[in-house]
């Protein structure tokens, strides 16, 4: 058995591709889900049905989505200029506690000094500090990758960790909310700070909005401007960027600054529009699973969107699923998981066909 | 009749659409030399992979001595005897010749033990076949020659009887290739059999006794050394007949002096990355409208001297100034300045693969208020210059849409250069051309057209520097000539005025061996 490359990738196969490896998760999940004990065909149309089935099902994974592709879409930006960046989990907290010091209720109300401000202008204040706090921590990484090669993958993965710790501390001491009986959460943001409802009777909110211009407005980044072209340049070849004029590490560091700002603007979002304070369990991984998310969409922005529905409705369909028929929920993990993998093995196979020689074997 | 000692039956291999050996059947005789000659992409290297087991064919066999190749193995080919030398030698840096010798050979708990005799062996071994290698020195010292030459042991250490040889003349300097040819003959003497693999055309009419010339995949003629000449191969080789293009009226020394100079070094030195020298007081002056050539071996500075006249490298000592203006050490810089850049390594510098032609085209210029404003790229413009530059300078290209890695290195190359020579716009001739090693790896009608481009760009004005292993290629463009080695230049000459002996010793550090070449240079300079 071996590899040979393809000629040229053709628009069916990369379309197919996606499709194929859907196909080929769901066969082999099937395999743990009877393993479990489960009929696969009851089980698979819990879960559809919880993560897409119904208004509230809809509803239940958009909300989930929304962190989902703007950490999906700060990955794919990173991973586009090569650098790869697996920090956006610690950029999403750092992003949410700056939100909540900027937008914190002092005494059940916004800050002295916040108070003169009017309220349009306060907003505007959050986000952008929760952006910066994203980008300057993505930007340290930067920095020391592009002047001294230190390797951004260990200096991101390993900053999540002291993030964490660093909001636990906050949580705990100056930020702690008083009235929250012991538990270290951080003092809720000022009412009006809070993004509006989509839907009626839900917790859909116009951050998933946000997310979906911002997907537009980088696929046009990427396609139409100096910019875009830029980054896809340096994160294909940053020696022929180089030659060719492109200021290499000018382009790393605006795209650590976008990238970074994307996964703090998540932890201002789900501050905002889902919880109003700060706990040290608002992302179950949102952070990782943009990385999962960026890989499922090939980098493509407009692709992160469909990955992050996707994504969601497995996480909250497994939820309903667990409850019903008893296969744990970790298995919206797994399916996640082999999702990734099969997608990797797919677009593999739209560059290369496998070749089964009857000579090999023979000697 | 005797037994071939290697024979290839009906080999077939495609990749995709491309058939690159095509019902190909060939014999090796008992102690011959059989040159397998053809260009770039005609199917030689693939046609050695499947001999040595890189590759499986798609239809027929190797039989070596009679008894058929397990295909797929190169562990089947070494035990049957087959030895090959790779162009680009498979040789730790960090470990002794003895050991790069072993390595593989041992099973791994016994290897203090057999030592002492694989040392004797390789000795052995080294004095039969005049090969001198010292077994305890370390690979990453030795000479480019001299690590080739650990290759050919290491081939015979492990029991070859047939040799390959890929493009072996290819890093070594006339006077070790002469060195490599005597081996051969002893190596023939001794009963081995040895397959040549070339697109040179004199060497190959040398040393071997057989030439089997292969044509897109094609074996098109088998025929014996002495009864062909250069011109039947080239024709051959190409299918048609090819005239390469020559400067027409030289400028003499005094002639170019009167021009005013474009490039100017003066004792310029520049570091590694790892504070290792690459220049040592370099001088140079490149006047409008001439070519200056520089040769040498590969591996003694002129990558550096291109990188620093393209602006990637900066220079740690002395002044670069082009027209008279000190230059920094930054890519835009000399792109504005209009000067044509053509990189060494084209797939890795020269274009970026993944981005579409049109992309790489207009990379160079992007920022230009002609391909974008407010930092949108003005896509039709961009498409549209791309167009024309494929047209004009004969792109084979599938369109300008697709990723430009899909493109061959000779059309890869005519992109570079069309880029290049369009820095200050279309029809505009550049202020200065850097092109280094402008025809390597190209076929000949891609040679015969990159060579012309840059002989109209001097014809037109330019200060063209031409930094090149061929020393053909600097005989038929070059006005003047200088030799880099070790890092050091000498003074460039008029071509007329190096005899190909004395181009030798200077790319050889004046005949003091490769290593003692520090002062080599010096003695050239002032002579």
């Amino acid at each position: 058995m071996r590899l040979e490359a393809r000629s040229g990738v053709s628009r069916v196969a990369m379309l197919a591709a996606p499709i194929m490896a859907i196909v080929a998760t769901l066969l082999i999940c099937a395999l743990l889900v009877r393993w479990a004990g489960a009929p696969v065909g009851r089980a698979y149309m819990l879960l559809l049905e919880g993560g897409f089935g119904s208004r509230f099902a809809w509803s239940e994974t958009l909300t989930r989505a929304t962190p989902l592709i703007l950490t999906g879409l700060s990955v794919a930006v990173a991973f586009r200029a090569r650098l790869f960046n697996i920090g956006a989990e610690g950029q999403l907290y750092l992003g949410a506690l700056a939100a909540v010091a900027v937008g914190g209720q002092v005494d059940g109300a916004a800050a002295p000094w916040a108070q003169q401000l009017p309220t349009g202008l306060l907003f505007v204040l959050m986000v952008a500090a929760g952006m910066l706090a994203g980008a300057l921590l993505l930007l340290g990484a930067a920095w020391l990758k592009t002047r001294l090669g230190v390797d951004e993958v260990v200096t991101t993965l390993l900053a999540n960790f002291i993030v964490l710790l660093f909001v636990s501390m906050m949580l705990d001491g100056p930020m702690k909310d008083a009235t929250a009986m012991g538990w270290p959460q951080s003092v809720p943001l000022v009412p009006e700070l809070e993004l509006s409802k989509l839907m009626a009777r839900s917790r859909v909110h116009s951050g998933l909005l946000l997310a979906g211009a911002l997907a537009v407005i980088l696929w046009a980044v990427n396609r139409f401007t100096v910019f875009g072209l830029q980054m896809r340049a340096v994160g294909a070849n940053a020696r022929a960027a180089a030659f060719a004029g492109m200021p290499v590490r000018r382009v790393t560091m605006w795209a650590a600054l976008l990238s970074g700002g994307l996964a703090g603007l998540a932890g201002v979002v789900e501050v905002a529009g889902r919880t109003s304070y700060l706990t040290l369990d608002i992302s179950p991984g949102y952070g990782y699973a943009g990385v999962v998310i960026a890989m499922l969409a090939g980098l493509h922005p407009l692709g992160v969107v469909a990955a992050s529905v996707f994504v969601a409705g497995v996480l909250v369909g497994a939820d309903g699923m667990s409850r019903a028929v008893g296969v744990p929920n970790s298995i919206a993990d797994v399916i996640v998981a082999v999702a990734l993998l099969a997608m990797l093995v797919a677009t593999m196979l739209t560059r290369y066909r496998i070749r089964f020689d009857a000579q090999g074997k023979a000697a | 009749m005797q037994v071939p000692i290697l024979r290839l039956s009906n080999i077939t291999k495609r990749f995709g659409q491309l058939t690159a050996n095509d019902d190909i059947s060939l014999e090796l005789r008992r102690g011959e030399v059989l040159a397998l000659l053809g260009e770039n992409g005609a199917g030689k290297s693939t046609l050695v992979s499947i001999l040595f087991g890189h590759y499986v064919a798609d239809a027929g066999t190797v039989e070596v001595d009679g008894q058929l190749l397990p295909p797929g193995q190169p562990r089947a080919a070494l035990a049957a005897g087959i030895g090959m030398v790779h162009q680009h030698f498979t040789l730790a840096d960090n470990l002794s010749v003895l050991d790069n010798i072993m390595l593989g050979t041992q099973p791994l708990w016994h290897w203090r033990l057999e030592r002492r005799a694989a040392r004797d062996r390789v000795l052995a071994l080294a004095e039969r076949f005049g090969l001198a290698v010292r077994p305890q020195a370390r690979v990453g010292e030795l000479s480019v020659g001299e690590r080739q030459r650990v290759e050919i042991v290491k081939a015979l250490y492990r029991g070859a009887r047939v040799l390959i040889l890929d493009e072996p003349t290819a890093v070594l300097t006339p006077h070790e290739s002469e060195t490599l040819f005597a081996t051969l003959a002893q190596l023939i003497a001794e009963g081995l059999s040895v397959i040549f693999i070339s697109h040179k055309l004199d060497e190959v009419l040398r040393v071997s006794d057989r030439i089997a010339v292969l044509r897109g995949g094609r074996l098109v003629a088998q025929c014996a050394a002495a009864q062909t000449s250069k011109a039947e191969l080239a024709e051959l080789m190409v299918g048609r007949v090819v005239s390469m293009p020559e400067r027409a009226a030289r400028l003499d020394a005094d002639g170019a002096s009167e021009a005013p100079a474009v490039l100017a070094l003066q004792k310029v030195g520049a570091c590694g990355a790892d504070g290792r020298a690459l220049l040592r007081e370099v001088s140079l002056q490149v006047r409008a409208g001439e070519i200056v050539g520089i040769a040498g071996v590969s591996g003694n500075g002129q990558a550096a001297l291109a990188e620093l006249t393209s602006g990637t490298l900066a220079a740690a000592e002395g002044h670069v100034t082009l027209a008279g203006k000190p230059m920094p050490a930054r890519p835009r810089a000399w792109i504005e300045a209009g000067v044509a850049r053509v990189p060494e390594d084209r797939h890795a510098v020269g274009v970026i693969g993944d981005l579409t032609v049109w992309e790489n085209a207009a990379s160079e210029q992007l920022g230009e208020p002609r391909f974008s404003r407010g930092g949108v790229i003005r896509r039709a413009a961009a498409q549209r210059f791309a167009r024309e530059l494929v047209a004009r300078f004969d792109v084979r290209t599938a369109g300008i849409d697709v990723p430009a890695r899909t493109m061959s290195g000779g059309n890869m190359q005519k992109l570079i250069l069309g880029r290049a020579l369009s820095v200050r716009g279309e029809g505009i001739v550049p202020l200065l051309v850097v092109a280094s090693q402008p025809t390597w790896g190209l076929d000949i009608g891609a040679v015969a057209y990159v060579r012309a481009r840059l002989l109209d760009a001097a014809q037109e004005g330019a200060a063209v520097l031409l930094i090149s292993e061929d020393l053909d290629e600097l005989h038929a463009l070059a006005d003047r000539i200088a030799v880099m080695h070790a890092g050091r230049l000498t003074e460039a000459r008029p071509t007329a005025a190096w005899t190909l002996g004395e181009l030798g010793l200077a790319m050889a550090g004046a005949g003091e061996g490769a290593h003692g070449a520090a002062g080599a240079g010096e003695v050239l300079h002032a002579a």
